[in-house]
Formats: structure tokens, C-alpha cells, sequence
């Protein structure tokens, strides 16, 4: 066989499926990372006995039941609870202390897949008592992925596995409370569903999701290429609240975006971000005024976040709950 | 055009002295870029490169999401992610389901990188106790690509080399110091 010579007519018939699924059912997987995606095809292609990717665009535009299997392969991707537990620790350490005086927090997972992550981070809301004032959003544009996550059933074999991430994450019970068994499949506790909202948002073509206080979106973006990685990262920083943190996967970094510099760090190798006060961009927006110096709008923003951290503070005093956080 | 424009690597268990054997004697301006999957597990540490980097004359790195490809480099795929070469010579790293039960699984790495160098490669199998490689090097071969696989006899551990050997007809077999060599000849760098 000469795959020499039809490499060209595979990328070009990929470009042409790609943009059949788009214009057909609306989803677009331009913008993926395409190694991964012919990985894919060519899986479906093995298992349907396909020979030519031009014989899939003819069954994606025909075939409806053919097409949702094949986005099902496009949205499988492997996930747990509480993969890598560092992460978890540090967010329980290091960022839930600062939530303890919002009046409310709102979480948004997305690209949630099937729901593992959900989950983990609205265990641990729960265990530092968070969770009553918060409300996690949960989404992903794939329908089967999110039925599932909204099911929250787990086999036992990888509710194990998942057990030595929660204790390495620092957990604090017995982590089988939370869950019921059924035959052999492990229910998860109904009552950590009460403040999840589960949804359909596509991050490649849909709109900001506002005003979050932590944006939870871990390998999600491996998949995507630099184009819509930037674009994504757009979406976040609109849709998130002056210091809301953004959770990156271990291996993906906002710094080769053009949103790095709204970013601080929080901690590097666990990719938590924190987003910096936005008056800066917004005041030279609003007034066009090229008088208004670099300098006195760095002056301006840390005056705000400083008077910020202040009513943060006095907030917690009239509470009570001073000496109990340092914001 | 030259002949090659990388060399991709896959190496399980015993990959880890194998891998330094092999590079102790490749030259820091070796003319390619290179990238390794190892079956290394999950929870492996970064110490890891600078113990390597000890051996090894070359920049050793992890691989990064949408790095650009540079020669000169020994690229490790990152631990519990696989590793792809996109057509436009940046990485992809992907949490897709574990392959010959491997994360980073070198059929994944070598797959994508014969597609998008064009057969324009060298694939080496080293020393490994499962099956992992077999398919990916195949697929070098069948874009053009040379196919090295290390000698079972003298492999910590053959099944791996054998696998390989079964699946492709291997251009060569060698002994790891002798796949240094061949690299150089193949390559020019000396």
C-alpha cells in the first residue's frame, strides 16, 4: 500500500468531513487538535469496515445513527475523581480558604465529559463546608457524556481507584459515604447533585458562561489547536469574576495565550490561575484617553484590589469569623 | 529534501539504560529532533529528566501541548499522556483510553509522526516486555520510513523487540551501541 501518495487525499477528505458535521449537525471539530481526531476516524473506519474517509462523509450525512456514534468516539476521553490529588489538595488548601467570605460561589466545570470531576469538587465543597452557598455548573457538548455524568454511576473497579486519589487528595471520610452500590456499579450520593446545574455549551462555538468564581477545565484543552485554545481561554476570562481562579490540567498553560497577562499565578505546577482586577483595560476602554498612563492604572487596580481585601476583611470581622482567614 | 526529519523512540521496561546507552554517543547538535515514549509510570516525578540530562548530551524535555518540534532536542512523552505529532511539526498530548494498556503508548506517538513527517523518519523499538510499537512501526515502514529494532538477544527484556520484528519487515536488527552508529551513518551527524 502507498500511503505516500494518499496523504494529501486523506487530510483533504478529513478537511471535507469535518466541515459535513459542521454544516450538518452543527458541531465543529475544525479547530481539534488533528492528530487525535484521525485517530478517531480511523477507529470508526476499523470497526465499520470503511476503507475511505470519503465513505464516512457519505454515511455522517445519511446516517443519523452512524454520525452519533462517531461523535461518540470524537468525545471520548478518559477522566476520574480526583486525578492528579495534588491538584485537589491545593485547591482545598490554597484557594477554598479564600471563598469562605463570598456570599456565594459559582463553579463552572466544562467540558465536564462524564462527571468525575463534578463530582470531586463538589465532595470537596462539601467536606469544607462551601457547598450550600455554591452552585456548580456543569457542562459539555456532548449529550451521552453529560446523561451520564448526570447519572453519577461508577463501576466499583474504578470507584477503588478513585478512593486512593481522594485520600492522596487530602480526603477526610471514609470515601464509600458517598456512594450506594447497585449490582456492580456504585451510585453516587443523590444529595451532591442538589446544587449542579448540567447543560449543553460547546466551548467551540458557544458563548460566555458568566460571572464564576472558579472555572474548572482540565484536559479539555489538549484537544483543541492554538487557534480555539486562545479563543477558549477568551471565553474563560470573560466569563470569570475579578479574582476567580481558572484550573488548568497538569500539562496545559495559559502563559502562550494572548489572556496570560489577566492571570496571576496561584500555584504553577498544579496550573491554578487567579484572574486580576479588571478596571485597568476597561478604563482606557471607556475613555479612549491615551493620558491615562500605564502607571496610574496599575496604581488604580491595586488601589481597588487593596480597598477590595479590606471589605473582604471587615466582611469577615462583622461575621465573627475573623483570625479564621487571612484574605 | 533530506532523507529524515526525526527519529521517534519506544522503550519500556529496561528503556531507561537502553535510552541513555544509545545517546551517551549522539552529539548536543545531532541535526534532528527526537521523541521517546517511555512507559513510564504515572506518578514519575520531573527529577526524572534531570537524571537523565546527566547522561545525555542532548536537551532532554518533556514533550509540552503545542510545542514547536526543534532538532537537537530529546523530547519524553509527559507521564499518563499520550504523545502526537500534528502535521504542522507541533506536539498534541491527549488523555484518550490507554493503548497496548500504555499511557503514552508508543503505537500513538509513532503513528502520528510517520503521517506527519511523511515517512521522512526513523522508528527504533528498544527493550520492553509487551507489544506496544509493533503497529506504529509498521506504519513507518509502509510510509517509507527506516525501522531499527533492538536485538532481542541482548534486550533486557526481548518481547517488545520481538513483537516488532513479527509484525514489520525491520531494515535493521542491532545491538543498542550499533543503533548509535547506524543513527550517525543514516543521519550524518558525525
Amino acid at each position: 500500500m502507498d500511503y505516500y501518495d494518499s496523504e494529501d487525499n486523506e487530510n483533504l477528505e478529513i478537511e471535507l468531513l469535518l466541515e459535513a458535521i459542521n454544516a450538518k449537525y452543527g458541531y465543529d471539530f475544525k479547530s481539534y487538535a488533528r492528530a487525535s481526531i484521525k485517530r478517531r476516524i480511523r477507529h470508526r473506519m476499523s470497526i465499520a469496515g470503511i476503507k475511505k474517509i470519503t465513505e464516512i462523509i457519505e454515511r455522517v450525512i445519511y446516517d443519523r445513527a452512524f454520525f452519533i456514534e462517531l461523535l461518540g468516539d470524537f468525545s471520548i476521553s478518559t477522566t476520574e475523581m480526583f486525578r492528579d490529588p495534588d491538584f485537589f489538595q491545593a485547591m482545598r488548601k490554597d484557594v477554598f480558604p479564600a471563598l469562605q467570605c463570598l456570599p456565594f460561589i459559582k463553579v463552572w466545570v466544562a467540558g465536564c465529559s462524564t462527571g468525575e470531576e463534578v463530582y470531586s469538587i463538589g465532595i470537596m465543597l462539601k467536606e469544607e463546608n462551601l457547598y450550600d452557598k455554591a452552585m456548580i455548573y456543569a457542562t459539555d457538548y456532548s449529550d451521552k457524556s453529560l446523561s451520564a455524568a448526570k447519572e453519577g454511576v461508577f463501576s466499583i473497579k474504578s470507584v477503588k481507584k478513585y478512593a486512593a486519589n481522594y485520600t492522596d487528595a487530602g480526603g477526610i471520610q471514609s470515601f464509600s459515604n458517598y456512594f450506594t452500590a447497585k449490582a456492580d456499579s456504585a451510585v453516587i450520593d443523590p444529595s451532591l447533585r442538589q446544587n449542579m446545574v448540567f447543560s449543553i455549551h460547546n466551548l467551540a462555538s458557544d458563548g460566555v458562561f458568566g460571572e464564576m468564581n472558579i472555572i474548572l477545565c482540565r484536559n479539555v484543552l489538549i484537544y483543541f489547536n492554538r487557534g480555539l485554545q486562545n479563543k477558549v481561554f477568551g471565553l474563560f476570562t470573560e466569563s470569570l469574576e475579578d479574582g476567580g481562579y481558572l484550573c488548568l490540567g497538569s500539562k496545559e498553560t495559559i502563559r502562550l495565550s494572548n489572556f496570560s497577562d489577566n492571570y496571576d499565578e496561584v500555584l504553577k505546577d498544579e496550573k491554578i490561575y487567579r484572574r486580576n482586577i479588571r478596571p485597568v483595560s476597561y478604563s482606557q476602554k471607556i475613555n479612549g484617553n491615551t493620558a491615562v498612563t500605564p502607571e496610574f492604572v496599575t496604581k488604580g487596580g491595586e488601589l481597588i484590589r487593596d480597598m477590595k481585601s479590606k471589605i473582604d476583611e471587615l466582611d469577615c470581622l462583622i461575621r465573627g469569623e475573623s483570625g479564621k482567614d487571612s484574605v | 529534501m533530506r532523507r529524515y526529519e526525526a527519529v521517534v523512540i519506544g522503550a519500556s521496561a529496561g528503556g531507561l539504560d537502553a535510552l541513555k546507552a544509545l545517546f551517551t554517543g549522539l552529539p548536543d547538535d545531532f541535526p534532528l529532533p527526537i521523541a521517546a515514549v517511555l512507559h513510564l509510570h504515572r506518578n514519575t516525578k520531573d527529577e526524572l529528566i534531570t537524571l537523565m540530562q546527566r547522561d545525555i548530551r542532548l536537551t532532554v524535555k518533556y514533550a509540552q501541548d503545542k510545542e514547536k518540534i526543534k532538532k537537537g532536542v530529546l523530547y519524553i512523552a509527559p507521564p499518563d499522556y499520550h504523545l502526537l505529532v500534528e502535521d504542522d511539526k507541533t506536539f498534541s498530548l491527549s488523555v484518550d483510553e490507554h493503548v497496548n494498556y500504555s499511557r503514552p503508548s508508543i503505537d500513538v506517538l509513532f503513528e502520528s509522526a510517520a503521517d506527519a513527517f511523511r515517512g521522512h523518519i526513523i522508528g527504533i523499538i528498544l527493550t520492553g516486555a509487551n507489544k506496544d510499537g509493533s503497529m506504529g512501526l509498521k506504519r513507518i515502514k509502509a510510509r517509507g520510513g527506516t525501522a531499527i529494532v533492538e536485538n532481542p538477544r541482548s534486550a533486557q527484556f526481548p518481547d517488545m523487540p520481538l513483537a516488532a520484528i513479527s509484525e514489520t519487515e525491520v531494515d535493521y536488527i542491532l545491538d543498542v551501541n550499533e543503533i548509535t552508529c547506524k543513527i550517525d551513518e543514516l543521519v550524518g551527524a558525525l
